[in-house]
């Protein structure tokens, strides 16, 4: 911790958790994508429903997946800006079960066929968790590089995979193993230190069993394979 | 960030550094940055406060419609001279309503410590800087020192509404600027830590109670309470008063009164104002998706 997680950060308001979180939640949603936004089916649970209107999460979110920051002061009009953009987007309501009360589900396409769906909470203070991608669970901050390999359940992807960042030199931060069933779908999520070269996903999602690849790269420029 | 201000007071006696010193030089480590760009960047905070301040919009409402347009009325009894509580006080008041209620209203703001509390310290801050004409520099050292508190709370005790209920906001917010009004006035660790003290001490148990969950009622205009107790106390401290209990110890009393709120009065929206046959209206006439 230091100085400026208290006086800090320079945001626009009313709620960190429910305004910046938001807007979070939309940045790192549009960069799993991997490209511009053009649909949107927003589904808001538990808190984010009830109190989301008020705190303005519909606009946060929307301006989030346009790629604008916690300050931007184009937030509060993020729905004409999306228009501008392109971006078509639509918001409802939902109720995704015993999640964390401040959670949203985000069904996105993008350029090229792109599609990805994401579950996201808002967990205080501006931090928030990607809890689901794609249906199987997923549990990161996105505050590092992550890479999500959605790979069929067998033998070999995750030896694949960590050869690739060792010979990378990438050091691996958190590692996630899921599966929807043996033999299955899985998922692996993988935090980093370092950021993944593009042409190391490109090969990575070129392997026989690897289904799709997706990665969160911190740099402004980043963009997915 | 240090967990108590018996260590920071040690550190002042031990090494000759000012209390701003020690928490910047201790950022400087944290963050591998020089102390001049640690210093840089608490500067571009107190202007990014100023800016929220003088971009104040008296005719925008948020989207409940319960907040908005206070600063403004304020300001004109302010000047016409009718506030009892003067023209420094008075515009302390204002200063904290106008920022309280430009964050329900999506403007841009510095969360310090948090966004419902983000009042105070402007209030305080930029009031004493237009009244009283400290430098710029100096109201930097001061925000140093309000981090270094609000560090030693987040730690001891919380920072957050929905952990520890309101005196973790407008409370932190009240002692973080106590503290540095006490340095602002002249005293060391030692006046800095009791006028924090002072501060949170009326204010422990503070229920967060937000009408319809919103940061708005009563957020904004206990931001004005939080200003106000943040000079008195300061106040107190530097003419030689001391807190009985010992700082650090009242700060140990907040994490565990903070524990024993009831859930329904910290941040959910269920109990206190919320709670009222017109909160409970007001929960009931917003629109929702």
């Amino acid at each position: 911790m230091n100085s400026f997680d208290i006086i800090g950060p320079v945001m626009v308001g009313p709620s960190s958790s429910h305004t910046a979180g938001a807007v979070k939640i939309g940045n790192i949603s549009q960069k799993l994508l991997g490209t511009s936004v053009r649909k949107a089916d927003i589904f808001f649970h538990g808190s984010f429903l009830a109190t989301g209107k008020g705190h303005g999460t519909d606009r946060a979110l929307v301006a989030g997946l346009l790629g604008f920051p916690v300050d931007d002061s184009r937030i509060p009009d993020s729905f004409r800006y999306a228009e501008e953009a392109d971006m078509d987007f639509h918001l409802s309501g939902i109720d995704l079960g015993d999640v964390h009360p401040n959670s949203v589900k985000l069904l996105l396409s993008g350029d090229e066929g792109k599609k990805i769906e994401i579950v996201a909470a808002s967990v205080g203070g501006g931090a928030i968790r990607v809890t689901e991608i794609d249906g199987l669970p997923a549990n990161f901050s996105g505050d590092y590089p992550t890479l999500v390999v959605n790979n069929l359940d067998q033998p070999g992807h995750v030896t694949e995979i960590t050869s690739m960042l060792s010979h990378k030199s990438i050091n691996i931060a958190t590692m996630q193993l899921y599966r929807s069933s043996k033999g299955g779908h899985a998922v692996i999520v993988l935090e980093c230190d370092q950021e993944v070269p593009a042409d190391a996903i490109r090969w990575l999602a070129h392997l026989e069993g690897i289904l799709k690849v997706t990665y969160l790269g911190l740099a402004k420029t980043a963009k997915n394979s | 960030m240090y967990q108590s201000f018996q260590e920071i007071i040690e550190i002042e006696k031990k090494t000759g550094k000012s209390f701003w010193e020690i928490i910047r030089d201790n950022d400087c480590q944290e963050m591998e940055i020089t102390p001049e760009e640690a210093f840089l960047r608490m500067r571009n905070m107190y202007e990014a406060m100023r800016e929220a301040d003088t971009s104040y919009d008296p005719s925008l409402s948020s989207a409940s419609g319960l907040v908005g347009g206070d600063g403004a009325k304020l300001e004109e009894a302010r000047k016409k001279g009718s506030l009892l509580c003067g023209s420094f006080l008075g515009l302390v008041m204002e200063k904290a309503v106008k920022m309280g209620e430009s964050n329900a209203c999506m403007r841009r703001i510095v969360a310090a410590p948090t966004a419902g509390s983000c009042g105070v310290l402007p209030a305080v801050f930029l009031s004493l800087e237009e009244e009283k004409g400290y430098a710029v520099e100096e109201m930097t050292k001061a925000l140093y020192v309000s981090a270094g508190i609000g560090g030693i709370i987040a730690q001891r005790a919380s920072v957050s509404g929905a952990a520890g209920g309101c005196q973790a906001e407008i409370g932190a917010a009240s002692a973080m600027a106590a503290g540095s009004v006490a340095y602002l006035l002249g005293g060391g660790g030692e006046a800095i830590a009791h006028a924090a003290a002072l501060a949170m001490k009326n204010l422990l148990g503070l229920a967060c109670d937000p009408v319809a969950g919103l940061v708005e009622v009563p957020c904004v205009k206990r931001n004005v309470i939080g200003a106000v107790n943040a000079l008195t106390s300061a106040d107190m401290a530097a003419s030689g008063i001391r807190s009985r209990i010992p700082p650090d110890e009242v700060f140990d009393a907040m994490r565990n009164v903070g524990r024993m709120l009831p859930e329904d009065l910290r941040e959910t929206g269920k109990g206190g104002l919320a709670a009222t046959p017109t909160g409970i209206a007001f929960r009931e006439n917003l629109k929702s998706f």
